[in-house]
């Protein structure tokens, strides 16, 4: 494979960018739209064909002779070059999770376009929506394919950009700006934590000598660091900070990164707000795509994280606090939206667990297979799937009755089959049924995480259950329940939506449905080395078991209108307005950044400018003046006042004289 | 003289000066027609020039300074009228070419008395090129001066607002500045030469001398970094640069925040490091205290101002102080992003003023909390504020992201604590200027309409257009291609490292 | 008697501070210019006194004086012309009343 496709995996979607954003407001919306998906087909074709030639050809270039796929950067060209040893490439790296996520990217833009063609016929602006979703996927190719960490950096900044204009579409709107402005700003900050992240391992591996086994490759080089992660390792003996080694705190702080792009506590609260976004873009970015840039960073750095276990066990902890948090958010949720991005959350950090948790077996059994790795890349791989098929599906919903909130929806099921149908099927697939796609990549994290620590596994089986409870109560509030009395005040009754928006829940549904069955130990793995995914039977039934439980707790509750669930409710309402209020962390911050950062910081030293130090300027002017003032009353004019301070000097004159000749 | 290229770079100006004073009075066509005529020579002059060096650079002159000249200019002092450019100057000449054309055109419907304004404008183009020409101290200190007095006028009579009290502040703070350089300018030619009959205010003698006693060089060097460093807007002098740039005309904010603040930057490595190295080495920390407070301080401050200008002024406060603390780093990569953020901050900046003067000209009000909605009204205007923002917030692909990490990554190379902490706190302020751009993006650009009567206003027109397209693309080159600018900047600090490790 | 230097000096002294103290109190220009005259014959009375006292043989310090008499002569007389134009313009010839000259 040459230079040519990978190239146009970036060329393609940033030139559409330039067309639609530039040309866009000259073209009529059926050109603009058009163009966008014809240039997103051909862009999937073209990803399809790179992932293909990699997983299949068996080119020895991808492949060796004793079957270990290999990572290779298919270009790389210098950028800026700080030193000689922090150069900043563009490149182009291909390896199995790369190749994966190139095909998941695309399929979702794909999916997106299409989608949006029927979702946004009547917005204005439509040429800037295609204009901007292009920006977002040349942005994240860029980001997967990047070669080192600043690459990724970079793109990681515009994904982020790409999120605050998609989130702020709808810019009339003031909570739309709001919504896109916190996703922006606290992206930015764990953005702060990562940069300080990168500044840490840069230094101390650029320090390394040159002829040392970091050899003289560029610091930020991800092939170069994750090949010799103990040379990483030693290159920061000896340098501490409060305790820990550098490297783990560089690690942890790049890390944080991940954490504000992927919602992990407590850099969540962007993303329930960034539902405020075009649904789509919510299926797009903060389902399928962007969100999960966290945990593609920790695969993507996975040795150098391994070689510092305090990095993996910070990585678990958050996950597995943030998977619980989110889950037991998403019970309490009226808004269906808001129910799905909890529900990101919560998987999410299953994934971050997942790949945190395997670090024992990677200092346990070197050199064998990392399940928890590949159960993650698996797991990220269906979840954004099924969880771009509930979105665009709550996408339909919302077109259909025109309000986010299931108080609105019910009894669905007659009006809309198709979505109910796909819906179903994505709820079965993110509760973990067999043989539905989740139910495979859950198993083996849960697999993974038992392997590691019996109450982790016990934790995230828990999870597993809230997990199938919230979105089958979400089901059930939507297409069961009870029909609402409103559809027959509006006069036109709920309908499944345009082909452009069901074909994509139907193709979403298929792979969703047969996804499960992809070996897909055989082509992503730690160490490149395929991997028979064995069904763990004890740990099958396990979480079967629990999710089926919880589906039928969730039957129980709301197949049917019922008073049970506000009994529930009322057993522990503080609890349930906890819950509903996402306990309080959005108002926490909110008391810190306008009372505390913008009221007392931010004021205190702008009334210190305009007072203290533009007072001091403006004393010293006015001392000046009152002194040249009184100096001027001297000037009186009266003749005999000069005469006597003449004379007084004369006088004072000759009395120095005086003192000091004698 | 003659024909040297660079003198040429104040010839043209003052030809403009010239031919601006046949003008009528209110003939805004010839005085249209001069000013963009020159100003376009001027543009094709520095982009030649940049041409013109990389080739000379390629082809292996490995000079300190090319296209010297140097003619007598007072004897018994020893004055030089003496030019030469490194990579640095050249891009400065780039930089403010770029801005005076741009300024030109966002200061198309100048009123009242066109000519006049023109013709201080002109006089500050002079002072700029001038200064960034000379390699003979005196002459530099000469044009600093000929760039500073202008802007007196140019605020007092075309200003808004309280414009007698900001112009006079900034005047005088900027004198005050100009004193205690003149005082360190003195100082170093006293010193400049062991032989006290070859005194010398020429750059690259005295360097090469390098005759200034350690004790002296303190005291000069506080001298001089502080003159350069009011005009560079450093904590605690920087109080001039928001009224002065609340009150001035848009074309002269540009100039001002684009270029005039460049000056300081420019003079505190060419002169305060450059020749007096030991002292640089041994005071960095004072000022990088006071840089590093400027940083995070101007940030802060323009998180809570409503009126556009002040934002951008505290903005720039912050920006400058990152380019002061870049130069103060002392190495050749932090030295490096220091330059890149001078011509981001540069063109930034200057696009941030001719959008506010634009929008301020038709809606009367730089408050933000009686605007709204203005992506709606006017889009074109809408979309470029927002480019403004997203480079001044570090945007990958435009030129504040490359200067800005280039900063970073250059001043981590120090492995102590104390330049460790300063630079983490000099990054906080990528956060605290997304939440101040996107604070006013969103009041400002973003939302609903908030006053019926701004749905009347009309989008950018033609010259807007120009001037602002100008600085967009030149923002995104230098984001998109930042190598070669890289490079031409690194080059040019070899013998300002050389200096440096030599009293190391 | 012997006259000695004192003997003229001491005159010459207190007309030169009683000079001085008219020409700081009084009020009427006319009281200012007699003062100022006082100063003066006091000044050109020294010339003469220390002109034949400590340099008998030459004789600059009469000439000086003489000189000095004609000036003030020709000065009283500018002083009277402006004076009595002043009265023109404020109707008295009260010192207070020209303060305006400071500028």
């Amino acid at each position: 494979m040459g230079n040519t496709l990978p190239i146009l995996v970036l060329a393609i979607p940033f030139v559409m960018f330039l067309i639609l954003g530039l040309g866009g407001v000259k073209m009529g919306r059926k050109l603009a739209g058009t163009l966008g998906i014809l240039a997103n087909g051909a862009l999937a074709v073209v990803a399809y064909i790179i992932a293909f030639t990699y997983f299949f050809s068996g080119d020895p270039a991808f492949i060796d002779a004793e079957g270990v796929r290999q990572q290779l950067e298919v270009f790389d060209v210098t950028w800026l070059a700080f030193t000689d040893r922090l150069v900043v490439n563009i490149g182009f790296i291909l390896d199995p999770i790369a190749a994966m996520m190139l095909v998941v990217i695309t399929t979702i833009s794909f999916m997106v376009h299409l989608y949006s063609w029927g979702y946004m016929e009547h917005e204005p602006g439509f040429q800037r929506y295609y204009a901007f979703l292009s920006l977002f996927t040349f942005s994240m190719l860029g980001l997967v394919v990047a070669t080192n960490i600043f690459q990724m950096y970079i793109f990681w900044e515009l994904v982020g950009v790409s999120s605050y204009l998609l989130i702020g579409f709808f810019y009339k709107l003031p909570s739309a700006v709001a919504a896109s402005k916190k996703a922006f700003i606290v992206t930015r900050f764990a953005d702060l934590f990562m940069l300080i992240g990168i500044l840490v391992l840069s230094y101390y591996v650029a320090q390394t000598p040159a002829d040392g086994p970091l050899g003289t490759a560029s610091a930020f080089n991800f092939s170069m660091l994750n090949a010799n992660a103990q040379s990483v390792l030693a290159s920061t003996a000896g340098a501490t900070f409060l305790g820990g080694s550098v490297l783990t705190w560089a690690m942890v702080l790049i890390f944080a990164g991940g954490m504000g792009k992927s919602a992990m506590m407590p850099l969540h609260i962007w993303l329930p707000d960034a539902m405020e976004g075009p649904t789509p873009v919510s299926a797009l970015i903060h389902a399928a795509t962007m969100v999960v840039a966290g945990v593609y960073l920790v695969a993507r750095f996975f040795p150098v994280f391994g070689v510092v276990p305090n990095s993996m066990v910070f990585i678990t902890v958050v996950g597995a606090i943030t998977a619980f948090y989110a889950a037991v958010v998403a019970c309490a949720q009226i808004d269906i939206k808001r129910v799905l991005a909890f529900s990101t959350i919560s998987q999410i950090a299953f994934m971050m667990v997942a790949l945190g948790c395997s670090y024992n077996q990677l200092v346990v059994h070197e050199g064998h297979t990392v399940l928890g790795y590949m159960s993650g890349m698996f797991h990220l791989f269906t979840h954004a799937m099924f969880k771009a098929l509930l979105f665009l599906g709550a996408g339909c919903l919302i077109h259909a009755v025109h309000s986010n909130n299931y108080t609105e929806m019910g009894g669905l099921r007659k009006y809309m089959p198709i979505c109910h149908i796909t819906f179903l099927i994505g709820c079965l697939a993110i509760a973990g049924i067999w043989p539905f796609s989740g139910f495979f990549s859950k198993d083996e994290m849960i697999t993974a995480m038992f392997n590691c620590n019996s109450f982790l596994g016990w934790w995230m089986t828990m999870v597993a259950g809230l997990t199938a409870f919230y979105m089958f109560r979400l089901y059930y509030l939507i297409f069961w329940w009870e029909e609402n009395p409103k559809y027959k005040e509006h006069g036109h009754k709920p309908h499944d939506a345009s082909w452009q928006m069901s074909l994509p829940l139907i193709i979403l549904a298929a792979v969703s449905c047969v996804a499960g069955f992809i070996p897909f130990g055989e082509y992503v793995t730690f160490d490149g080395k395929p991997y028979t995914i064995h069904i763990q039977t004890s740990v099958a039934v396990r979480s079967l078991v629990v999710a089926l439980l919880a589906i039928g707790l969730a039957t129980l509750m709301y197949a049917k209108k019922n008073p049970l669930p506000e009994k529930v409710k009322n057993f522990w309402p503080a609890l349930w307005t906890a819950a509903h209020r996402r306990f309080y962390w959005d108002e926490i911050y909110q008391f810190v950044t306008h009372r505390v950062i913008f009221n007392i910081i931010c004021r205190s030293i702008a009334w210190f400018d305009r007072h203290i130090i533009d007072g001091t300027m403006n004393a010293l002017a006015a001392v000046t003046q009152w002194t040249s003032l009184k100096i001027r009353g001297l000037q009186s004019g009266c003749v005999q006042a000069y005469v006597i301070w003449y004379f007084l000097g004369a006088v004072a004159l000759a009395a120095i004289t005086w003192v000091c000749l004698l | 003289m003659f024909s040297n290229f660079l003198i040429w770079f104040v010839i043209v100006p003052i030809i403009m000066m010239a031919g601006l004073a046949c003008c009528g009075n209110s003939n805004m066509k010839a005085i249209r027609a001069v000013m963009v005529t020159c100003s376009t020579i001027l543009l094709a002059m520095a982009i030649y020039l940049v041409y013109d060096f990389l080739q000379l650079r390629a082809a292996g002159n490995t000079d300190e300074m090319l296209y010297t000249g140097s003619w007598m200019w007072y004897a018994p002092l020893n004055i030089h009228l003496a030019v030469g450019v490194d990579g640095i100057s050249v891009l400065m000449l780039l930089l403010s070419a770029i801005i005076v054309f741009a300024g030109t055109f966002a200061s198309w419907k100048i009123d009242p008395l066109p000519k006049n304004f023109f013709l201080w404008f002109a006089l500050l183009s002079t002072g700029v090129f001038g200064f960034f020409i000379s390699i003979d101290m005196f002459t530099m200190f000469m044009f600093y001066e000929v760039a500073l007095i202008p802007m007196y006028l140019l605020i007092g009579v075309w200003g808004t607002g309280r414009k007698e009290y900001s112009a006079m502040k900034l005047t005088l703070m900027l004198m005050g500045g100009s004193a205690f350089l003149m005082l360190g300018l003195l100082g170093i030619y006293w010193h400049s030469s062991a032989d006290s009959s070859a005194l010398t205010w020429n750059i690259l003698e005295i360097s090469k001398n390098g005759a200034i006693p350690a004790g002296w060089q303190n005291l000069l060097f506080c001298f001089t970094f502080v003159g350069f460093g009011v005009l560079g807007a450093m904590f605690p002098f920087h109080t001039w640069s928001p009224d002065g740039h609340a009150c001035a005309p848009t074309a002269v904010s540009m100039l001002h925040a684009g270029v005039l603040m460049k000056l300081g930057g420019y003079g505190c490595f060419r002169i305060a490091i450059y020749l007096l190295p030991a002292a640089a080495t041994e005071l960095a920390w004072i000022f990088i205290i006071l840089t590093g407070i400027s940083i995070v301080y101007g940030a802060f401050s323009a998180c809570v101002q409503t009126d556009l200008k002040y934002i951008n002024a505290y903005s720039s406060v912050s920006h400058c102080g990152m380019v002061l603390f870049a130069i103060l780093m002392l190495n050749r990569t932090a030295m490096t992003g220091g330059i890149l953020q001078m011509l981001s901050h540069g063109l930034m900046t200057a696009l941030f003023f001719a959008l506010i003067g634009m929008i301020y000209g038709r809606t009367h009000t730089r408050d933000i909390r009686e605007m709204g909605g203005m992506m709606k009204i006017m889009p074109y205007l809408g979309v470029c504020y927002m480019i403004a923002g997203f480079a001044s917030l570090g945007l990958p692909g435009l030129s504040g992201f490359v200067a800005e990490m280039t900063i970073f990554f250059g001043s981590f190379e120090h492995a102590d604590w104390f330049h460790r902490g300063f630079v983490i706190a000099a990054t906080t302020s990528i956060v605290i200027t997304a939440v101040y751009i996107l604070r006013v993006v969103g009041k400002l650009i973003l939302g609903p309409v908030q006053n019926e009567h701004h749905l009347q206003l009309t989008d950018a027109s033609w010259w807007e257009r120009l001037s602002t397209a100008t600085l967009i693309i030149c923002l995104a080159g230098i984001g998109f291609f930042p190598q070669w600018i890289n490079e031409t900047i690194q080059q040019s600090f070899t013998p300002i490292i050389n200096a440096l490790n030599s009293v190391m | 008697m012997n006259l000695t230097m004192l003997c003229y000096l001491v005159p010459s002294l207190i007309m030169f501070a009683a000079g001085v103290y008219g020409f700081c109190t009084r009020k009427n220009m006319i009281a200012l210019l007699i003062s100022l005259e006082l100063m003066l014959n006091a000044a050109d009375l020294n010339f003469v006194v220390f002109n034949r006292f400590l340099f008998p043989g030459s004789m600059e310090g009469m000439f000086f004086t003489i000189f000095a008499i004609a000036i003030a002569a020709a000065e009283t007389a500018v002083a009277i012309a402006i004076i009595i134009n002043i009265y023109r313009e404020v109707k008295n010839t009260d010192i207070n009343s020209v303060k305006q000259m400071k500028f």
